[in-house]
């Protein structure tokens, strides 16, 4: 048994699904490890029952003694790395979400720790984890000698399974030393309501073949469907189609969802190095000896704009 | 103004990677390039200096071979170079992190250090924080827009889901450049030509006082990425073909 904290994200006062993952990686093989949720946003009371179901014991809403933990990403590193050593935590983890990866990163610095980034797997009694090495083309496993054990994990890497029990609710107020002085002066909100392309259960990406921006409403359409986020090839950014914050590939996003649809996407090398750990992976494209075939778990050859309608369709 | 910026020797992202025993790979059978992300800190560094004056040194901890990786980033416009040569392509970041430091010391405090947001090779995305906390200096990372206004930087990051972060810093510190900063430019012909002849200073770690072995996490195995064996065609007609694609989404593969 390892008692093992992991650090939870929210988003509009909600917990990120992604974070259930997690947490059922927290708990260890055994499923026994003693596991602490650290919140450093939200509000810990009404969170509680969420994080329970998946086998949280102890939730704690850090706080800072002084300053403002929302606007310094040190601050906000600082005090994680005291609850570690508050509640004597074995293992923190969390997602390896452009925060997480942040906060992480600044922890493992200033305590002079090991940091496993981005795994997909987690072996806690090992201290070891499983992660990506050269764009997706092989794993590594990294095994760390420290007392405490620190590592990201890939949003949707790890199914979560729920184990519920019974949890309380702490507080910790952390003292933190003045940081070297990064701060966060402004949160510019995107156009609203977007499923983030790194977190998403679900991926439906527009290659060049999507011809215009406006077309991409097709795909979004049925996103909204399936609780998708939408993607592009480098091809349909280059083209303008897409901003390039919805490029997935090895000059784009790295992604892992669960499915991930290519639509008329002909599946360069350069594109799996962003998508290639998907679980399901379907590729839609007329030509049928479009690479993007030979790599995938499904295929259909069609026209995107008869197949999307289509599937569009029979979703609703 | 003087700017250094971190540059790591990786395998280019299209090489096809031979693995070699337990956790090793055939590097002398693939092309090396500038790791792509740090040629964004690395042209926004050049088009600074060359903005207002000053030099870039580009600094890279790795084998012998990385000398025609630093003659690249040369090409693109850096002063010279600081080589700190190693054995292994694999440092643990802690180490990585002590010889840059150990290398910029040596070589004189700089106005501003770039670095990239992560290495493709072996995607640890956290060298810069480390070099950040041993030089005690603030570090921002995944930085796709950056304004200088004298001793501040103001930064923005892409945090997803279409929203972006607005972040500041007092100066020196540290900048991890990502895609959206800049657009890297290609070396012309003379560029390359005069690249030769700038100088690369050589160093071995050891010589750092620095035991290249001695990280505390460990690289065990490495293995290839099991590769999918062909997709599975679906048949019939566009409803068909649908209708069977969300019965396997659903029934088989259960993540719908
Ligand atoms: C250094 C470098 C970095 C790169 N980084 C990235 C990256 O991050 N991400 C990325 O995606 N690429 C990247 N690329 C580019 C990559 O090599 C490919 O050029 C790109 O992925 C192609 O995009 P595409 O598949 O959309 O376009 P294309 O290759 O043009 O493919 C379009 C496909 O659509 C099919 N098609 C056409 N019409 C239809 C229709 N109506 N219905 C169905 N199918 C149709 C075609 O048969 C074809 O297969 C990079 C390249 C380099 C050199
Ligand atoms: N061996 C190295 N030599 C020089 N810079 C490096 C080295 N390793 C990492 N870096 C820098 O640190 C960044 C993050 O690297 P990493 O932590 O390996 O993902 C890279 O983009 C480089 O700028």
């Amino acid at each position: 048994m390892t008692r093992t904290g992991v650090l939870i994200e929210t988003g509009e006062g909600k917990i990120k699904e992604t974070n259930f993952g997690v947490l059922t990686a927290a708990r260890g093989k055994g499923g026994d490890n003693e596991v602490y949720a650290l919140l450093i946003d939200g509000d810990a009371e009404a969170l509680k029952a969420e994080l329970c179901k998946f086998g949280v014991q102890k939730v704690i809403a850090v706080s800072l003694a002084s300053g403002d933990l929302a606007a310094s990403p040190e601050a906000q590193a600082g005090a994680i790395a005291a609850a570690a050593k508050e509640y004597d935590l074995k293992a923190v983890m969390g997602l390896a979400s452009t925060i997480g990866r942040d906060l992480f990163a600044r922890m493992a610095a200033s305590l002079d720790l090991p940091l496993i980034s981005d795994c997909i797997s987690v072996d806690i009694d090992e201290k070891s984890g499983v992660k990506s090495h050269f764009s997706g083309k092989t794993f590594a496993t990294v095994k760390v000698d420290a007392d405490l054990m620190l590592c990201t994990v890939r949003p949707n890497a790890i199914e979560a399974v729920e184990a519920p029990v019974d949890g309380e609710v702490l507080s910790f107020s952390a003292t933190v030393a003045d940081g070297a002085g990064v701060k966060i002066i402004e949160r510019k909100k995107g156009d609203g309501g977007k499923i983030d392309l790194t977190e998403a259960p679900v991926i439906l990406t527009g290659g060049r073949a999507i011809k215009s921006a406006e077309n991409f409403t097709m795909l979004e359409e049925c996103a909204a469907l399936l609780g998708a986020a939408v993607g592009a090839s480098r091809a349909a950014v280059d083209a303008g189609y897409a901003p390039h914050a919805m490029q997935v590939g090895q000059t784009g996003k790295t992604v892992g969802p669960k499915l991930y649809l290519a639509c008329g996407v002909s599946g360069a090398v350069q594109h799996f190095a962003g998508m290639k750990t998907s679980k399901v992976i379907v590729g839609i494209n007329t030509d049928k000896d479009a690479p993007i075939f030979a790599k995938s778990d499904y295929g259909i050859i069609g026209d995107i704009f008869e197949v999307i309608p289509a599937l569009t369709e029979a979703l609703k | 103004m003087k700017i250094f910026v971190c540059i790591k020797h990786v395998p280019d992202t299209a090489a096809n990677i031979k693995l070699v025993g337990d956790n090793g790979f055939e590097d002398s059978e693939c092309k090396f390039i500038v790791n792509p992300y740090d040629e964004y800190g690395l042209e926004e560094a050049v088009s600074l200096v060359e903005k207002e004056g000053g030099e870039v040194v580009v600094v890279t901890v790795g084998k012998g071979a990385a000398t025609a990786t630093l003659r690249s980033a040369m090409a693109m416009g850096a002063a010279r170079a600081i080589h700190v040569q190693t054995q292994g392509q694999f440092l643990d970041s802690t180490l990585t992190a002590k010889a840059l430091k150990a290398a910029m010391d040596q070589d004189g405090a700089a106005d501003l250090i770039f670095t990239g947001k992560g290495s493709v090779d072996t995607e640890g995305a956290q060298t810069q924080y480390r070099l950040a906390a041993a030089m005690g200096l603030p570090v921002v990372n995944e930085v796709s827009r950056l304004t200088i206004d004298g001793q501040k930087a103001t930064m923005e990051k892409e945090i997803g889901g279409g929203e972006r972060e607005v972040l500041e810093m007092p100066l020196p510190g540290i900048i991890g450049a990502t895609k959206g900063l800049n657009e890297p430019r290609y070396p012309k012909f003379p560029d390359i030509m005069k690249a030769k002849k700038k100088k690369i200073q050589e160093m071995a770690i050891g010589d750092l006082g620095i035991d290249e072995n001695a990280g505390a996490s460990q690289l065990v195995k490495l293995e290839a990425v099991p590769e999918r064996s062909g997709a599975k065609m679906l048949e019939g007609s566009v409803q068909e073909q649908v209708a069977q694609l969300i019965k396997v989404l659903r029934e088989d593969e259960k993540i719908i």
